[in-house]
C-alpha cells in the first residue's frame, strides 16, 4: 500500500465522486421539489454520451460534439417530460417507480437496436490528452483532472444558482413545501420544468464527460444510477450540499476499498481468504454505509429543512 | 347514502363470488390443463415456459403482500429469489442435492437475510425504502458476482435437480411441472389465509393510516417486519424452484431489473389481490415469449406499454376488468 498509489486511487475517487454528483443532482433536486422518482435519470446519463459519440462522428470536434450533446440532451429530456412525466407527477411512488422502469426497458434496447450492442469510443480531446507529473514523479492522465476541474466548477455554480437567484430559492422553498410555494403565486409547473431540464442536462455533461474513459454502452446509465441513489438517500432528498458532500464520500470509500481491501484484510487473515473475501466486501462497503448511515439518520445525513 | 350502498351491495355479492371463488378456480384449473395441452406437441417447451411462470408468480405473490397489504414498496425482492437459489446451487457443488435439505436451507437463509435487512429498511418511510431495499438487492447481487468459487459472473451450473428422500422425483418434466402447481397453490392458500386474518388487517390498517394504527396499539414495525420476512421466505422458497428448474443460477437472477420485472408483474395484473399478482405473471412472461420471438429488443415494445398500463390503466388488468365488469352491469 504504496503512498503514490494511495494518492492515485484518491483522485480517482474524487474523480468518481465528482461524476456522481453530477448525476445525482438532478436526481435530488427533482425528487427534492417534485417528489418524484425518476428511475431514468441514469438513462439519461448513457444518452448524454452516446449523443456526443455520435455527434463528434459528425464533425470530428470534441467542444462543438459537447454541446450539441448538451442541447440535445436537455430537448430530449423536456420531451420526455412532457410526454410522460408530467402526468406522474401526483401519482403515487409506485406508479413513478413502474413508469420509469418502462422508460428505461425502451431506451436501453432501443440504444441497441440504433447503435448496436458493442460498447463505442468517443476520443479524449487532443488538447487534454497524455499525463500531467504531479508530486513525487507521479503520472496522472489529465482528463481525469479536467472531469475533477469541470465537477467542481458546477458545484460551485450550482451552489451560486440555489444560494443566491431567484429560481434558485424557489427550488429551496419548492423542496421544504411545494405546496406552499404554488399557492404564494408561483407557476410550480414552470419550475418543475426548469428543475428537471437542468437535471437532464447535468446528467447528460456527466455522460459526455465520461466518455472518454470507459466505453459507452447500452446499461451503462443503470450502474450510475444506483449508486446516485444512494448518493442522494445518504445525502438527504433535496438537499445539494448533502449530495456533494455524500458523493465525494461514496466515491472515495468505493475507489479506496477496491483498491486496498484485499491489502487491509491480509493483515488480519491469510492472504488466500482475503483474496476471496476482499473483493465482496469492498462490492458491499458503500451499501454496508448506506444502511449504518439509514439506520442512525433515517432521512439521511443533510435532510432538506422542512421534511 | 345507504341506498347507495344497498344498491352496490346487490351488484357486489355475484363480483366477490367470482373474487373469491370463481377467478382463482379458473386460473388454478388453467394451469392444470397446461400438461394435457402440451401432450398434443411442443411438450419440452409448454412446460418449461408454464413452470416458469408458476415460479414466478409465488415470488409475485409474496411480493403482492409487501406492495398491495403493506404498503411496503420492495424493489429488491429479487434478491430473495437468488438468495434461495445460491443455496441451492452451493450445496448441490458441495454434493449435497437432497431437496429436503435444500429446501429449508433456501427458505432459512433468505429469511434471515429479509428478517436483517428489514430491521434497517423499516426505520425508512416512503422513497427512501424502495432505495434501500433497491441497495440492499444490488448488495447481494455483487456479493453474487464476486463469488468466484461459484462461478462469480458466469453463474454455476447445477449437476442435477435436487432428490427428494433421495427418490429422483422432480427429473421429469411434467412431475416438476406439477409439483410447481402444488407450490403455488400451496403459496396462494397461505397468503390468502394471511391477508383475511387479524395480521392482514393490521397490515392493511397501517398502509391506510400507519400512525392510527398505531395509536390503536399495534406495533405497526413489528407486524411490517413479519410481513417482510414471510415475503422473503417465499422469494426463497421460489428461488429453490427456479434453480431446480433451471439447473442453473447466476447473479442476473438478483439484478435489480429481474426486481423491477416482479415488481411489473404485480402492477400489471393489479396489486392488493393476490390473484392479481399470479394474471401479471402470466401475462408478463408469455409477452416476453411472444414478443421476443417477433423481434430481438422486445423491451422496445414492453416499455412504453408499461407507461401506458401506469397512465390509463389503473389498478391494472384486474382493475380495468373490474371497471369493465360494473359499467356492463349498471
Amino acid at each position: 500500500m504504496s503512498g503514490t498509489l494511495f494518492l492515485i486511487q484518491t483522485l480517482n475517487g474524487l474523480q468518481l465522486g465528482v461524476l456522481l454528483f453530477l448525476v445525482a443532482a438532478g436526481l435530488t433536486l427533482v425528487f427534492g421539489v417534485m417528489d418524484f422518482i425518476n428511475l431514468a435519470h441514469g438513462v439519461q446519463y448513457m444518452l448524454g454520451a452516446y449523443l456526443a459519440v455520435t455527434f463528434y462522428g459528425v464533425i470530428g470536434n470534441f467542444l462543438a460534439a459537447l454541446v450539441l450533446g448538451l442541447l440535445a440532451s436537455l430537448g430530449f429530456g423536456l420531451l420526455l417530460e412532457f410526454l410522460v412525466f408530467r402526468h406522474l407527477y401526483d401519482r403515487d411512488h409506485l406508479d413513478q417507480v413502474i413508469a420509469t422502469f418502462g422508460i428505461i426497458l425502451f431506451l436501453n434496447h432501443a440504444v441497441k437496436q440504433i447503435w448496436g450492442a458493442a460498447p463505442l469510443t468517443l476520443p479524449v480531446p487532443e488538447y487534454f490528452t497524455g499525463s500531467v507529473v504531479l508530486m513525487g514523479g507521479l503520472l496522472y492522465p489529465v482528463w481525469r483532472l479536467v472531469i475533477i476541474g469541470s465537477g467542481l466548477a458546477v458545484a460551485a455554480i450550482l451552489y451560486a444558482l440555489v444560494t443566491f437567484t431567484r429560481t434558485g430559492m424557489l427550488v429551496r422553498a419548492g423542496a421544504t413545501n411545494a405546496r406552499m410555494v404554488s399557492a404564494l403565486g408561483i407557476n410550480i409547473e414552470r419550475l418543475f420544468m426548469i428543475v428537471f431540464g437542468f437535471g437532464t442536462m447535468l446528467a447528460g455533461f456527466a455522460g459526455i464527460m465520461i466518455a472518454p474513459i470507459i466505453s459507452v454502452e447500452p446499461g451503462m446509465g443503470t450502474n450510475i444510477l444506483i449508486l446516485a441513489l444512494v448518493v442522494i438517500v445518504i445525502g438527504g432528498i433535496g438537499s445539494i450540499r448533502g449530495a456533494f458532500l455524500a458523493a465525494l464520500l461514496i466515491g472515495l470509500v468505493d475507489t479506496l476499498g477496491r483498491s486496498f481491501s484485499v491489502d487491509v484484510l491480509r493483515l488480519m487473515m491469510g492472504p488466500s481468504p482475503a483474496r476471496v473475501v476482499g473483493p465482496a466486501l469492498a462490492s458491499m462497503l458503500i451499501y454496508l454505509l448506506m444502511a449504518v448511515v439509514l439506520y442512525l439518520r433515517p432521512a439521511g445525513l443533510f435532510p432538506a429543512r422542512g421534511r | 347514502m345507504t341506498g347507495a350502498a344497498v344498491a352496490t351491495s346487490n351488484s357486489a355479492r355475484p363480483l366477490r363470488l367470482t373474487r373469491n371463488v370463481v377467478r382463482p378456480a379458473v386460473i388454478f384449473s388453467a394451469f392444470a390443463l397446461v400438461p394435457l395441452i402440451a401432450w398434443l406437441g411442443a411438450e419440452k417447451y409448454l412446460l418449461d415456459v408454464g413452470a416458469r411462470i408458476m415460479v414466478f408468480a409465488i415470488a409475485a405473490v409474496a411480493l403482492d403482500l409487501l406492495v398491495g397489504y403493506s404498503g411496503l414498496i420492495s424493489f429488491g425482492h429479487a434478491a430473495f429469489v437468488g438468495l434461495g437459489a445460491y443455496a441451492v446451487g452451493i450445496l448441490s457443488a458441495q454434493g449435497i442435492g437432497e431437496g429436503l435439505i435444500a429446501l429449508p436451507v433456501a427458505i432459512a437463509v433468505s429469511a434471515l437475510f429479509a428478517w436483517l435487512t428489514g430491521i434497517v429498511c423499516l426505520r425508512t418511510k416512503g422513497a427512501y425504502f424502495i432505495m434501500i431495499t433497491l441497495a440492499f438487492g444490488q448488495m447481494v447481487y455483487f456479493i453474487a458476482t464476486s463469488l468466484a468459487p461459484y462461478g462469480g459472473d458466469d453463474g454455476l451450473t447445477i449437476a442435477a435437480r435436487n432428490t427428494i428422500a433421495r427418490l429422483p422425483l422432480l427429473t421429469s418434466d411434467r412431475a416438476f411441472y406439477y409439483f410447481t402447481l402444488v407450490c403455488l397453490l400451496a403459496t396462494y392458500v397461505l397468503c390468502r389465509r394471511l391477508v383475511a386474518s387479524r395480521f392482514g388487517r393490521v397490515l392493511r390498517g397501517a398502509k391506510e393510516n400507519a400512525t392510527r394504527t398505531a395509536t390503536i396499539g399495534f406495533n405497526v414495525r413489528q407486524f411490517q417486519l413479519v410481513a417482510y420476512v414471510i415475503a422473503g421466505a417465499l422469494g426463497g422458497f421460489s428461488g429453490f424452484l427456479l434453480a431446480n428448474l433451471t439447473e442453473f443460477v447466476a447473479p442476473t437472477y438478483m439484478s435489480w431489473q429481474q426486481s423491477g420485472e416482479l415488481l411489473v408483474m404485480v402492477i400489471l395484473g393489479g396489486a392488493g389481490s393476490l390473484d392479481g399478482a399470479i394474471i401479471g405473471s402470466i401475462v408478463y412472461l408469455v409477452a416476453d415469449e411472444w414478443l421476443s420471438g417477433l423481434i430481438e429488443n422486445w423491451q422496445v415494445i414492453f416499455g412504453p406499454i408499461l407507461v401506458l398500463v401506469v397512465l390509463f390503466a389503473r389498478g391494472g388488468l384486474l382493475g380495468v376488468s373490474s371497471r369493465l365488469w360494473r359499467l356492463g352491469h349498471e
